[in-house]
């Protein structure tokens, strides 16, 4: 899923302030799973902004749009948007921005700041673990991304800093190549990383430019 | 100053080849453009090592480049080793240097990872990694053996590069940092420099590894050795990670009268230990924040280097 945080609250209420009627936009998809823009915190999100003396007066509604980044899920909300002089967006940067595109004229403010790609490791814990490279290489690795869990994305294995199974750049970070080591050594495939990876070709990554993708078997030029 | 037409190479190369034990000690740039510290750095270590490393932009702290300090190194009469980093340059940048280096007159090139960005005094920055040390070690071996750039496309007046690396035998996983050794060695490494050596039993043991698998007749081995001046920069080494200190020898500091004189003396235990030690070509001393001493640690070893007469001063 898509893991973001909440921004600070100062924030939020600078780029709200102009407006006197606000629809706060929660998404029901991985910013609800990761307990940040679902309709739990958007209501929450809601209370506070309605104590804030610089918003005197600010009328709020708060609604719950199932998928930001999907057409289909807005319909039923039109009139809300069409209502409201800026919609304060609790999805993820795609979700703001799809929005964006859908009411051109409308002022969509973010209140997130989308961080990464991860899982729920624990209660209220979430770590990275995908950057979206565009050629994946979890095959080679025992399941264990070297792009997004190890801090140089090292392809060759370790650097010299990995200690006690922590990155150098923080004992709180667990090194990916400890991991990828532990995990291919249970299973007996260390010969794995024998091979020596060549240079990586980034253009399947950002650095090819923005990305887009079309599916031959279901995608319709449209003339 | 060679020339810069001709063929010359590494004297590095050439004294390890000749079975010298070789001595290397480093240059650490400058955070400022003032080219007179380099030159007094490389005069300390003038005709005192086979080589100084010139570090590049170390602990990710922004110092004067280190293919500039290696230049001005080289002008002042001491051969150097260009450490490149793949922590700020991409392929595209990494193949240009290493076009320049070679024109400038630098033949010695240790590849290195590099410390994380965040580390440093620029925690703000993007890091690039584009490449790691292996493939880095890699695509020099290319140039050097294929005149290959990393495209594959042939390129003229390729450079031939002396290409160095380094191991940190105390970092983990053990069995997959020995497995990498020998990965940048397939690549092309001749010769590796370890991280700083205080626990000689632990890196004997390494050794012994090493030498079960015939690695030290396919490379190069080059122990580092640190030299502290005081209690306290030992305790500073000691938090570095990936580094390892007997206590033994933080409470010998503590106890001591004469801290500078037992920074010494521990180091020169370590080298007389490590001499002994089967299959090791040679040290590379790091004294950082007290450079000078270097001339007096590599006396008191008797390990001054015989020059052979065609080198480059
Ligand atoms: S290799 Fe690329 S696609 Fe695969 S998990 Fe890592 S970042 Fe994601
Ligand atoms: S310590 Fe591990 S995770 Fe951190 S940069 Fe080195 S190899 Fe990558």
């Amino acid at each position: 899923m898509i893991v973001a945080e909440q921004k600070p609250i100062e924030e939020i209420v600078q780029s709200i302030k102009p407006y006197k009627k606000l629809l706060i936009a929660a998404c029901g998809t991985c910013v609800t799973v990761c307990m940040t823009g679902g309709e739990k915190e958007a209501i929450e999100l809601c209370t506070l902004l309605e104590l804030v003396s610089e918003l005197e007066g600010i009328q709020i509604r708060v609604k719950t749009i199932e998928r930001q980044c999907d057409r289909e899920f807005f319909v039923d909300f039109e009139e809300d948007i069409e209502w409201a002089d800026a919609v304060l967006s609790m999805g993820c940067g795609v979700g703001v921005q799809f929005f964006a595109e859908l009411y051109p004229g409308k002022h969509i403010v973010p209140a997130l700041n989308t961080k990464f790609f991860g899982v729920t490791r624990d209660v209220g814990y979430w770590t990275e673990f995908c950057q979206g490279c565009g050629e994946c290489l979890l095959e080679k690795t025992g399941g264990v991304c070297p792009v997004a869990r190890c801090s140089k994305s090292l392809f060759n294995g370790p650097c010299g800093g990995s200690s006690d199974g922590r990155c150098e750049i923080n004992p709180d970070i667990e090194c990916a190549w400890q991991i990828i080591y532990d995990r291919l050594k249970a299973q007996n495939r260390l010969d794995l990383l024998l091979e020596t990876l060549p240079p990586r070709d980034w253009s399947s990554s950002r650095d090819g430019g923005p990305r887009s993708l079309r599916k031959s078997s279901v995608y319709l030029e449209v003339d | 100053m060679p020339s810069l037409e001709n063929e010359y190479i590494s004297g590095l190369q050439r004294a390890y080849e000749s079975g010298e034990f070789v001595v290397t000690a480093e240059i650490g740039p400058p955070m400022s453009s003032n080219a007179s510290h380099v030159e007094k750095s490389a005069d300390v270590l003038r005709g005192v090592v086979h080589a100084a490393n010139v570090t590049d932009n170390q602990t990710s702290i922004v110092r004067m480049s280190s293919l500039a300090a290696s230049y001005i190194g080289l002008t002042r009469g001491v051969e150097t080793i260009l450490q490149m980093t793949c922590r700020d340059r991409n392929r595209i940048a990494i193949q240009s240097d290493l076009l320049g280096a070679y024109a400038l007159g630098l033949r010695n090139l240790l590849c290195l990872s590099g410390d994380h960005q965040s580390l440093g005094n620029h925690p703000q920055s993007k890091n690039v990694f584009d490449l790691d040390s292996i493939q880095l070690i890699k695509a020099v071996a290319d140039m050097k053996n294929h005149s290959i750039f990393i495209n594959g496309k042939k390129g003229k007046n390729m450079p031939k590069f002396f290409i160095g690396t380094t191991t940190n035998p105390f970092a983990d996983p053990r069995e997959l940092q020995i497995i990498r050794l020998k990965k940048k060695i397939e690549a092309g490494a001749q010769f590796v420099q370890t991280q700083a050596i205080y626990d000689v039993d632990s890196f004997e043991s390494w050794m012994s590894e090493v030498r079960s698998l015939g690695l030290h007749n396919e490379v190069y081995i080059q122990a580092g050795i640190l030299v502290n001046k005081s209690l306290r920069s030992m305790e500073m080494t000691k938090k570095v990670s990936g580094m390892s200190i007997p206590d033994e020898l933080i409470e010998r500091m503590r106890n001591s009268e004469n801290q500078e004189e037992e920074g010494i003396t521990i180091a020169l235990e370590i080298i007389d230990r490590l001499r002994k030690i089967e299959g090791l070509s040679g040290i590379h001393i790091m004294a950082v924040g007290w450079e000078k001493i270097v001339p007096t640690i590599i006396e008191r070893a008797g390990l001054m280097p015989t020059f052979d007469s065609n080198h480059s001063d």
